[in-house]
Protein backbone atom coordinates (compact mmCIF):
# COMPACT_ATOMS: atom_id res chain seq x y z
CA UNK A 1 0.00 0.00 0.00
CA UNK A 2 3.00 2.35 0.83
CA UNK A 3 4.64 1.96 -2.58
CA UNK A 4 1.41 2.37 -4.48
CA UNK A 5 1.24 6.16 -2.66
CA UNK A 6 4.59 7.07 -3.08
CA UNK A 7 3.91 6.29 -7.16
CA UNK A 8 1.11 8.59 -7.09
CA UNK A 9 3.10 11.05 -5.59
CA UNK A 10 5.74 10.88 -8.16
CA UNK A 11 3.11 11.14 -10.91
CA UNK A 12 0.99 14.22 -8.95
CA UNK A 13 5.27 16.09 -8.76
CA UNK A 14 5.11 18.72 -11.20
CA UNK A 15 8.70 18.82 -11.61
CA UNK A 16 8.94 15.40 -13.18
CA UNK A 17 6.38 16.28 -15.92
CA UNK A 18 7.86 19.64 -16.73
CA UNK A 19 11.20 17.93 -17.19
CA UNK A 20 9.35 15.67 -19.14
CA UNK A 21 7.51 17.43 -21.14
CA UNK A 22 10.90 19.62 -22.03
CA UNK A 23 11.80 16.86 -24.11
CA UNK A 24 9.04 17.95 -26.59
CA UNK A 25 10.76 20.86 -27.35
CA UNK A 26 13.15 17.92 -29.48
CA UNK A 27 10.16 17.33 -31.54
CA UNK A 28 10.35 18.66 -35.24
CA UNK A 29 10.46 17.84 -39.01
CA UNK A 30 13.24 20.21 -40.09
CA UNK A 31 16.26 19.33 -37.35
CA UNK A 32 15.42 16.20 -36.32
CA UNK A 33 17.87 12.69 -36.93
CA UNK A 34 14.53 10.95 -36.08
CA UNK A 35 12.97 12.82 -39.01
CA UNK A 36 15.12 11.97 -41.81
CA UNK A 37 15.40 12.72 -45.49
CA UNK A 38 18.57 10.99 -46.67
CA UNK A 39 20.02 7.66 -47.31
CA UNK A 40 22.84 7.56 -44.90
CA UNK A 41 20.44 9.28 -41.58
CA UNK A 42 18.11 6.54 -42.53
CA UNK A 43 20.66 3.52 -41.47
CA UNK A 44 21.35 5.54 -38.41
CA UNK A 45 18.13 5.61 -37.41
CA UNK A 46 18.19 2.21 -37.87
CA UNK A 47 20.72 1.53 -35.97
CA UNK A 48 19.62 3.64 -32.99
CA UNK A 49 16.22 0.94 -33.23
CA UNK A 50 18.40 -1.51 -32.97
CA UNK A 51 20.70 -0.52 -29.97
CA UNK A 52 17.79 1.05 -27.68
CA UNK A 53 15.60 -2.24 -28.41
CA UNK A 54 18.77 -4.67 -27.31
CA UNK A 55 19.27 -2.78 -24.43
CA UNK A 56 15.89 -2.38 -23.83
CA UNK A 57 15.47 -6.27 -23.98
CA UNK A 58 19.04 -6.54 -21.75
CA UNK A 59 17.61 -4.34 -18.74
CA UNK A 60 14.51 -6.12 -18.97
CA UNK A 61 15.98 -9.80 -18.39
CA UNK A 62 18.16 -8.45 -15.98
CA UNK A 63 15.62 -6.97 -14.06
CA UNK A 64 13.98 -10.28 -14.63
CA UNK A 65 17.11 -12.56 -13.60
CA UNK A 66 17.66 -10.16 -10.34
CA UNK A 67 13.63 -10.98 -9.26
CA UNK A 68 14.57 -14.84 -9.56
CA UNK A 69 17.80 -14.28 -7.30
CA UNK A 70 16.13 -12.38 -5.03
CA UNK A 71 12.82 -14.85 -4.89
CA UNK A 72 14.38 -18.07 -4.85
CA UNK A 73 13.85 -20.15 -2.12
CA UNK A 74 17.43 -20.82 0.35
CA UNK A 75 19.33 -23.24 -1.68
CA UNK A 76 17.63 -23.40 -4.59
CA UNK A 77 20.51 -21.16 -6.44
CA UNK A 78 24.10 -22.98 -6.37
CA UNK A 79 27.50 -21.13 -6.51
CA UNK A 80 28.63 -23.03 -9.81
CA UNK A 81 25.65 -21.73 -11.45
CA UNK A 82 26.08 -18.84 -10.58
CA UNK A 83 29.44 -18.39 -12.14
CA UNK A 84 28.25 -19.91 -15.18
CA UNK A 85 25.48 -17.51 -15.57
CA UNK A 86 28.41 -14.98 -14.97
CA UNK A 87 30.88 -16.52 -17.67
CA UNK A 88 27.86 -16.78 -20.14
CA UNK A 89 26.16 -13.35 -19.62
CA UNK A 90 28.75 -11.63 -18.37
CA UNK A 91 31.71 -12.28 -21.23
CA UNK A 92 30.93 -14.76 -23.63
CA UNK A 93 27.68 -13.10 -24.47
CA UNK A 94 28.71 -9.51 -24.05
CA UNK A 95 31.80 -10.30 -26.73
CA UNK A 96 29.36 -12.16 -29.06
CA UNK A 97 26.50 -9.25 -29.27
CA UNK A 98 29.74 -6.64 -29.35
CA UNK A 99 31.18 -8.60 -32.36
CA UNK A 100 27.96 -8.90 -34.01
CA UNK A 101 27.14 -5.19 -33.93
CA UNK A 102 30.66 -4.38 -34.88
CA UNK A 103 29.82 -6.59 -38.31
CA UNK A 104 26.77 -4.91 -38.77
CA UNK A 105 27.82 -1.49 -38.47
CA UNK A 106 30.95 -1.21 -39.81
CA UNK A 107 30.45 -1.24 -43.49
CA UNK A 108 27.97 1.37 -42.57
CA UNK A 109 30.55 3.95 -42.30
CA UNK A 110 32.68 3.25 -45.23
CA UNK A 111 32.11 6.52 -47.36
CA UNK A 112 29.42 6.83 -50.30
CA UNK A 113 31.16 6.70 -53.90
CA UNK A 114 30.36 9.67 -55.86
CA UNK A 115 31.15 10.05 -59.78
CA UNK A 116 33.35 12.59 -61.29
CA UNK A 117 29.73 14.23 -62.77
CA UNK A 118 28.12 14.52 -59.37
CA UNK A 119 27.92 18.26 -57.72
CA UNK A 120 30.28 18.92 -55.40
CA UNK A 121 29.35 21.72 -53.11
CA UNK A 122 32.28 23.10 -50.89
CA UNK A 123 31.06 24.24 -47.30
CA UNK A 124 33.74 26.60 -45.40
CA UNK A 125 32.87 26.98 -41.44
CA UNK A 126 33.58 30.70 -40.78
CA UNK A 127 32.88 32.16 -37.19
CA UNK A 128 30.06 32.24 -37.26
CA UNK A 129 28.48 31.44 -40.61
CA UNK A 130 29.15 29.03 -43.74
CA UNK A 131 30.48 29.79 -46.83
CA UNK A 132 29.12 27.38 -49.51
CA UNK A 133 30.48 27.16 -53.10
CA UNK A 134 28.65 24.47 -56.23
CA UNK A 135 30.69 23.59 -58.08
CA UNK A 136 28.68 21.64 -60.52
CA UNK A 137 30.37 19.54 -63.86
CA UNK A 138 30.45 21.05 -66.94
CA UNK A 139 30.35 24.76 -68.08
CA UNK A 140 29.25 27.56 -65.54
CA UNK A 141 31.80 27.77 -63.41
CA UNK A 142 30.91 28.00 -59.46
CA UNK A 143 27.93 29.67 -57.51
CA UNK A 144 28.87 31.28 -54.57
CA UNK A 145 26.41 31.58 -51.28
CA UNK A 146 26.22 31.58 -47.78
CA UNK A 147 24.35 30.25 -45.17
CA UNK A 148 21.85 28.14 -46.92
CA UNK A 149 21.98 24.63 -48.79
CA UNK A 150 20.47 23.78 -52.20
CA UNK A 151 20.78 20.21 -52.98
CA UNK A 152 19.00 18.15 -55.74
CA UNK A 153 16.47 15.09 -54.53
CA UNK A 154 18.10 11.71 -55.66
CA UNK A 155 21.63 12.09 -56.74
CA UNK A 156 24.44 11.68 -54.80
CA UNK A 157 26.08 15.58 -53.66
CA UNK A 158 29.52 15.40 -52.78
CA UNK A 159 30.32 17.94 -49.63
CA UNK A 160 33.80 19.03 -49.22
CA UNK A 161 34.31 20.53 -46.29
CA UNK A 162 36.77 22.68 -44.79
CA UNK A 163 37.57 25.98 -42.15
CA UNK A 164 39.15 29.06 -41.90
CA UNK A 165 39.67 29.54 -38.50
CA UNK A 166 38.54 27.00 -36.24
CA UNK A 167 37.45 23.71 -36.01
CA UNK A 168 33.82 23.65 -36.95
CA UNK A 169 31.24 20.49 -37.75
CA UNK A 170 28.69 20.11 -40.63
CA UNK A 171 25.56 18.50 -39.47
CA UNK A 172 22.42 18.09 -41.06
CA UNK A 173 21.00 15.86 -38.95
CA UNK A 174 17.80 14.46 -40.82
CA UNK A 175 20.36 13.86 -44.25
CA UNK A 176 23.79 12.24 -42.63
CA UNK A 177 26.37 12.01 -40.07
CA UNK A 178 28.65 14.84 -38.58
CA UNK A 179 31.19 15.89 -40.11
CA UNK A 180 34.20 17.85 -38.69
CA UNK A 181 35.68 20.86 -40.66
CA UNK A 182 39.45 21.19 -40.38
CA UNK A 183 41.17 24.55 -41.40
CA UNK A 184 43.97 23.02 -43.47
CA UNK A 185 42.34 19.97 -44.90
CA UNK A 186 39.29 19.16 -46.76
CA UNK A 187 36.77 15.96 -45.43
CA UNK A 188 34.47 14.90 -48.08
CA UNK A 189 31.01 13.42 -46.74
CA UNK A 190 28.63 11.80 -49.79
CA UNK A 191 24.90 12.33 -49.33
CA UNK A 192 22.10 11.70 -51.30
CA UNK A 193 18.94 13.23 -49.86
CA UNK A 194 15.43 10.92 -50.80
CA UNK A 195 12.85 13.49 -50.58
CA UNK A 196 12.05 17.55 -51.63
CA UNK A 197 11.54 20.14 -48.56
CA UNK A 198 13.23 22.85 -45.93
CA UNK A 199 15.44 21.28 -43.53
CA UNK A 200 17.89 22.84 -41.28
CA UNK A 201 21.38 21.80 -40.28
CA UNK A 202 23.98 23.23 -37.20
CA UNK A 203 27.64 23.39 -36.29
CA UNK A 204 28.13 20.52 -34.22
CA UNK A 205 31.91 21.63 -32.59
CA UNK A 206 31.86 23.91 -30.24
CA UNK A 207 34.06 26.95 -32.26
CA UNK A 208 33.18 29.96 -29.99
CA UNK A 209 30.91 32.34 -28.65
CA UNK A 210 27.75 31.99 -30.91
CA UNK A 211 28.51 28.28 -32.30
CA UNK A 212 24.82 27.69 -30.69
CA UNK A 213 23.63 30.75 -33.23
CA UNK A 214 25.59 29.16 -36.11
CA UNK A 215 23.45 27.34 -37.93
CA UNK A 216 21.61 27.10 -41.76
CA UNK A 217 18.90 26.27 -44.42
CA UNK A 218 18.90 22.88 -46.20
CA UNK A 219 16.53 23.20 -49.37
CA UNK A 220 16.08 20.27 -51.06
CA UNK A 221 14.21 20.49 -54.54
CA UNK A 222 13.84 17.82 -57.49
CA UNK A 223 16.53 17.90 -60.06
CA UNK A 224 15.12 19.69 -62.82
CA UNK A 225 13.84 22.96 -60.77
CA UNK A 226 17.65 22.42 -58.85
CA UNK A 227 19.38 22.81 -62.17
CA UNK A 228 17.62 25.99 -63.35
CA UNK A 229 17.65 27.25 -60.18
CA UNK A 230 21.53 27.13 -60.54
CA UNK A 231 21.65 28.64 -63.88
CA UNK A 232 19.31 31.12 -63.24
CA UNK A 233 21.41 31.77 -59.75
CA UNK A 234 24.57 31.78 -61.86
CA UNK A 235 23.70 35.33 -63.36
CA UNK A 236 23.69 38.30 -62.14
CA UNK A 237 21.46 39.12 -59.12
CA UNK A 238 18.31 40.84 -59.72
CA UNK A 239 16.90 43.86 -57.56
CA UNK A 240 20.64 45.32 -57.44
CA UNK A 241 19.18 48.48 -58.83
CA UNK A 242 19.70 52.02 -57.59
CA UNK A 243 17.84 53.04 -54.63
CA UNK A 244 18.26 54.73 -51.42
CA UNK A 245 19.39 51.28 -50.05
CA UNK A 246 21.93 50.50 -52.52
CA UNK A 247 23.83 54.28 -52.22
CA UNK A 248 23.89 53.73 -48.53
CA UNK A 249 25.59 50.11 -49.07
CA UNK A 250 28.04 51.80 -51.21
CA UNK A 251 28.44 54.56 -48.93
CA UNK A 252 28.96 52.84 -45.61
CA UNK A 253 31.69 50.49 -47.49
CA UNK A 254 29.72 47.15 -47.05
CA UNK A 255 30.94 45.97 -50.05
CA UNK A 256 33.72 46.00 -48.67
CA UNK A 257 33.24 42.70 -47.26
CA UNK A 258 30.08 41.26 -49.09
CA UNK A 259 29.47 40.60 -52.46
CA UNK A 260 26.63 41.24 -54.51
CA UNK A 261 26.92 39.20 -57.92
CA UNK A 262 26.07 41.43 -61.23
CA UNK A 263 27.64 44.89 -58.93
CA UNK A 264 31.22 45.77 -58.68
CA UNK A 265 30.99 44.35 -55.30
CA UNK A 266 32.88 41.35 -54.91
CA UNK A 267 34.77 40.83 -51.56
CA UNK A 268 34.51 37.19 -49.83
CA UNK A 269 35.77 38.54 -46.18
CA UNK A 270 32.17 38.37 -44.85
CA UNK A 271 28.77 36.36 -46.58
CA UNK A 272 27.74 36.92 -50.14
CA UNK A 273 24.75 38.57 -50.29
CA UNK A 274 23.70 38.01 -53.92
CA UNK A 275 20.65 36.41 -53.27
CA UNK A 276 19.95 37.08 -49.43
CA UNK A 277 16.44 38.10 -50.83
CA UNK A 278 15.48 34.53 -51.28
CA UNK A 279 17.11 33.07 -47.56
CA UNK A 280 14.69 31.94 -45.24
CA UNK A 281 16.50 33.01 -42.34
CA UNK A 282 18.78 35.85 -41.11
CA UNK A 283 22.33 35.63 -39.50
CA UNK A 284 23.37 32.12 -40.51
CA UNK A 285 19.49 30.31 -39.65
CA UNK A 286 19.02 32.63 -36.33
CA UNK A 287 15.98 34.97 -37.26
CA UNK A 288 13.22 35.61 -39.65
CA UNK A 289 14.43 38.00 -42.48
CA UNK A 290 12.14 40.91 -41.62
CA UNK A 291 13.14 44.19 -42.32
CA UNK A 292 12.94 45.19 -38.36
CA UNK A 293 15.37 42.41 -37.94
CA UNK A 294 17.74 42.82 -40.81
CA UNK A 295 18.06 46.38 -39.45
CA UNK A 296 18.75 45.94 -36.43
CA UNK A 297 21.57 43.14 -37.40
CA UNK A 298 23.10 45.97 -39.79
CA UNK A 299 23.21 48.41 -36.63
CA UNK A 300 24.24 45.88 -33.88
CA UNK A 301 25.46 42.42 -35.15
CA UNK A 302 26.81 41.44 -32.02
CA UNK A 303 23.67 42.19 -29.87
CA UNK A 304 22.03 39.32 -32.05
CA UNK A 305 25.15 37.05 -32.26
CA UNK A 306 27.87 37.74 -29.48
CA UNK A 307 31.45 37.83 -31.02
CA UNK A 308 30.33 38.24 -34.71
CA UNK A 309 33.24 39.55 -37.18
CA UNK A 310 30.80 42.12 -38.39
CA UNK A 311 31.18 45.76 -37.18
CA UNK A 312 28.12 47.31 -35.59
CA UNK A 313 26.95 50.57 -37.25
CA UNK A 314 25.11 52.40 -34.50
CA UNK A 315 25.53 55.74 -36.86
CA UNK A 316 22.88 54.32 -38.69
CA UNK A 317 19.43 55.95 -37.97
CA UNK A 318 17.05 53.30 -38.26
CA UNK A 319 15.05 54.30 -41.59
CA UNK A 320 18.80 54.40 -43.11
CA UNK A 321 19.58 50.86 -41.80
CA UNK A 322 15.99 49.52 -43.00
CA UNK A 323 16.62 51.09 -46.50
CA UNK A 324 19.68 48.87 -46.51
CA UNK A 325 17.23 46.24 -45.15
CA UNK A 326 14.54 46.60 -48.37
CA UNK A 327 17.93 47.02 -50.85
CA UNK A 328 19.46 43.60 -49.82
CA UNK A 329 15.62 42.02 -49.69
CA UNK A 330 15.21 43.01 -53.21
CA UNK A 331 18.21 40.59 -54.03
CA UNK A 332 17.01 37.69 -55.47
CA UNK B 1 48.07 -40.53 -28.50
CA UNK B 2 50.50 -40.78 -25.87
CA UNK B 3 52.75 -38.68 -28.22
CA UNK B 4 50.56 -35.67 -27.90
CA UNK B 5 49.77 -35.99 -24.37
CA UNK B 6 53.43 -35.82 -23.61
CA UNK B 7 53.44 -32.86 -25.79
CA UNK B 8 51.72 -30.26 -24.14
CA UNK B 9 52.69 -31.70 -20.60
CA UNK B 10 56.41 -30.68 -20.88
CA UNK B 11 54.56 -27.13 -21.71
CA UNK B 12 54.17 -25.54 -18.24
CA UNK B 13 52.70 -22.20 -17.21
CA UNK B 14 55.09 -19.33 -15.99
CA UNK B 15 54.86 -16.14 -15.24
CA UNK B 16 56.95 -15.62 -18.61
CA UNK B 17 53.88 -18.10 -20.54
CA UNK B 18 51.04 -15.15 -19.22
CA UNK B 19 52.05 -12.01 -20.53
CA UNK B 20 52.45 -14.15 -23.89
CA UNK B 21 48.45 -13.82 -25.00
CA UNK B 22 48.78 -9.60 -24.27
CA UNK B 23 52.35 -9.31 -26.06
CA UNK B 24 50.77 -10.86 -28.86
CA UNK B 25 47.80 -8.51 -29.27
CA UNK B 26 50.32 -5.47 -28.63
CA UNK B 27 52.42 -6.84 -31.50
CA UNK B 28 49.00 -6.85 -33.57
CA UNK B 29 47.82 -3.41 -32.26
CA UNK B 30 50.78 -2.08 -33.80
CA UNK B 31 50.71 -3.86 -36.59
CA UNK B 32 46.86 -2.89 -37.74
CA UNK B 33 48.13 0.96 -36.71
CA UNK B 34 51.48 0.53 -39.22
CA UNK B 35 49.37 -1.61 -41.99
CA UNK B 36 47.13 1.36 -42.05
CA UNK B 37 50.07 4.01 -41.88
CA UNK B 38 52.03 2.50 -44.66
CA UNK B 39 49.16 1.32 -46.44
CA UNK B 40 47.96 4.65 -47.03
CA UNK B 41 51.02 6.95 -47.06
CA UNK B 42 52.90 4.74 -49.56
CA UNK B 43 50.31 3.28 -51.31
CA UNK B 44 47.88 6.12 -51.14
CA UNK B 45 44.94 3.80 -50.61
CA UNK B 46 43.55 -0.10 -48.90
CA UNK B 47 43.61 -3.08 -51.07
CA UNK B 48 40.32 -4.20 -50.98
CA UNK B 49 41.12 -6.81 -49.08
CA UNK B 50 44.57 -7.08 -47.18
CA UNK B 51 45.38 -10.33 -47.43
CA UNK B 52 48.65 -10.02 -45.65
CA UNK B 53 47.11 -8.08 -42.97
CA UNK B 54 43.99 -11.06 -42.49
CA UNK B 55 47.03 -13.69 -42.67
CA UNK B 56 49.15 -11.65 -39.75
CA UNK B 57 45.35 -11.40 -37.45
CA UNK B 58 44.97 -15.08 -38.13
CA UNK B 59 48.37 -15.85 -36.67
CA UNK B 60 47.85 -13.92 -34.06
CA UNK B 61 44.40 -15.67 -33.24
CA UNK B 62 45.53 -18.76 -33.35
CA UNK B 63 48.95 -18.41 -31.00
CA UNK B 64 46.77 -16.43 -28.51
CA UNK B 65 44.09 -19.39 -28.71
CA UNK B 66 47.22 -22.09 -28.66
CA UNK B 67 48.31 -20.64 -25.14
CA UNK B 68 44.57 -20.67 -23.98
CA UNK B 69 44.66 -23.93 -24.81
CA UNK B 70 48.04 -24.96 -22.66
CA UNK B 71 46.46 -22.68 -19.81
CA UNK B 72 42.94 -24.29 -19.64
CA UNK B 73 45.11 -27.83 -19.41
CA UNK B 74 46.58 -26.60 -17.11
CA UNK B 75 43.95 -25.10 -15.28
CA UNK B 76 41.70 -28.16 -14.77
CA UNK B 77 44.02 -29.31 -12.56
CA UNK B 78 41.89 -30.86 -9.76
CA UNK B 79 42.18 -29.03 -6.71
CA UNK B 80 39.91 -26.58 -4.25
CA UNK B 81 38.06 -24.01 -6.24
CA UNK B 82 39.12 -20.40 -6.37
CA UNK B 83 40.70 -17.98 -5.08
CA UNK B 84 44.08 -19.80 -5.59
CA UNK B 85 45.40 -17.81 -2.78
CA UNK B 86 47.71 -20.20 -0.62
CA UNK B 87 51.47 -19.49 -1.23
CA UNK B 88 52.09 -23.05 -2.37
CA UNK B 89 53.40 -24.55 -5.87
CA UNK B 90 50.07 -25.78 -6.67
CA UNK B 91 48.12 -22.49 -6.07
CA UNK B 92 50.21 -20.67 -7.59
CA UNK B 93 50.05 -22.85 -11.02
CA UNK B 94 46.33 -22.83 -10.72
CA UNK B 95 46.00 -19.09 -10.46
CA UNK B 96 49.06 -18.98 -13.51
CA UNK B 97 46.99 -21.02 -15.04
CA UNK B 98 43.48 -19.20 -15.18
CA UNK B 99 45.13 -15.73 -15.40
CA UNK B 100 46.69 -16.86 -18.90
CA UNK B 101 42.97 -18.07 -19.74
CA UNK B 102 41.10 -15.26 -19.05
CA UNK B 103 44.09 -12.70 -20.51
CA UNK B 104 43.82 -14.87 -23.96
CA UNK B 105 40.04 -14.95 -24.06
CA UNK B 106 40.62 -10.98 -23.05
CA UNK B 107 43.33 -10.80 -26.13
CA UNK B 108 41.58 -12.74 -28.57
CA UNK B 109 38.47 -10.36 -28.56
CA UNK B 110 41.05 -7.55 -28.17
CA UNK B 111 42.93 -8.96 -31.30
CA UNK B 112 39.56 -9.08 -33.31
CA UNK B 113 37.94 -5.66 -32.74
CA UNK B 114 40.86 -4.44 -33.63
CA UNK B 115 41.15 -6.21 -37.27
CA UNK B 116 37.31 -5.66 -37.91
CA UNK B 117 37.86 -1.98 -38.87
CA UNK B 118 41.15 -2.68 -40.54
CA UNK B 119 39.00 -4.89 -42.71
CA UNK B 120 36.07 -2.93 -43.52
CA UNK B 121 37.10 0.62 -43.41
CA UNK B 122 39.12 1.04 -46.55
CA UNK B 123 39.27 4.79 -46.60
CA UNK B 124 42.61 7.05 -45.99
CA UNK B 125 41.13 9.54 -43.84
Amino acid sequence: MRRERGDAGAMRNPWLWMTILLGLGACNAEQSTLHVFGAEAREVRRMAGILATGAILIVAIMAALYVRAVRAPEGALSHQGGMRLVLWLGAIGPALILTALLLYALPAMRPRTAGPDDLVVRVDGEQFWWRIAYRPAGAGGELRSANEVRIPVGRPVVFELTAQDVIHSFWIPGLAGKMDMIPGRINRLVVRAEKPGRFRGVCAEFCGLSHALMAFDVIVMEGPAFDAWLDRSRGGSKGARASMGAALFDAQGCGGCHAVRGTPYDATIGPDLSRFGERRTLGAGILPPTLDNIAAFIRAPQAAKPGARMPAYPQLSVGQARAIALYLKGLQ
Amino acid sequence: MSERRKWHEGLRVTLWTLIVPPAIWAGHFLLSYLWAAISCAKAGRFATFPTLFVIGTALALTLIALSGWVAWVKARMPGDPPPHEESNEIDRLRFLAKSTLLLAGLSFVGVLFTALPVVFLRDCL
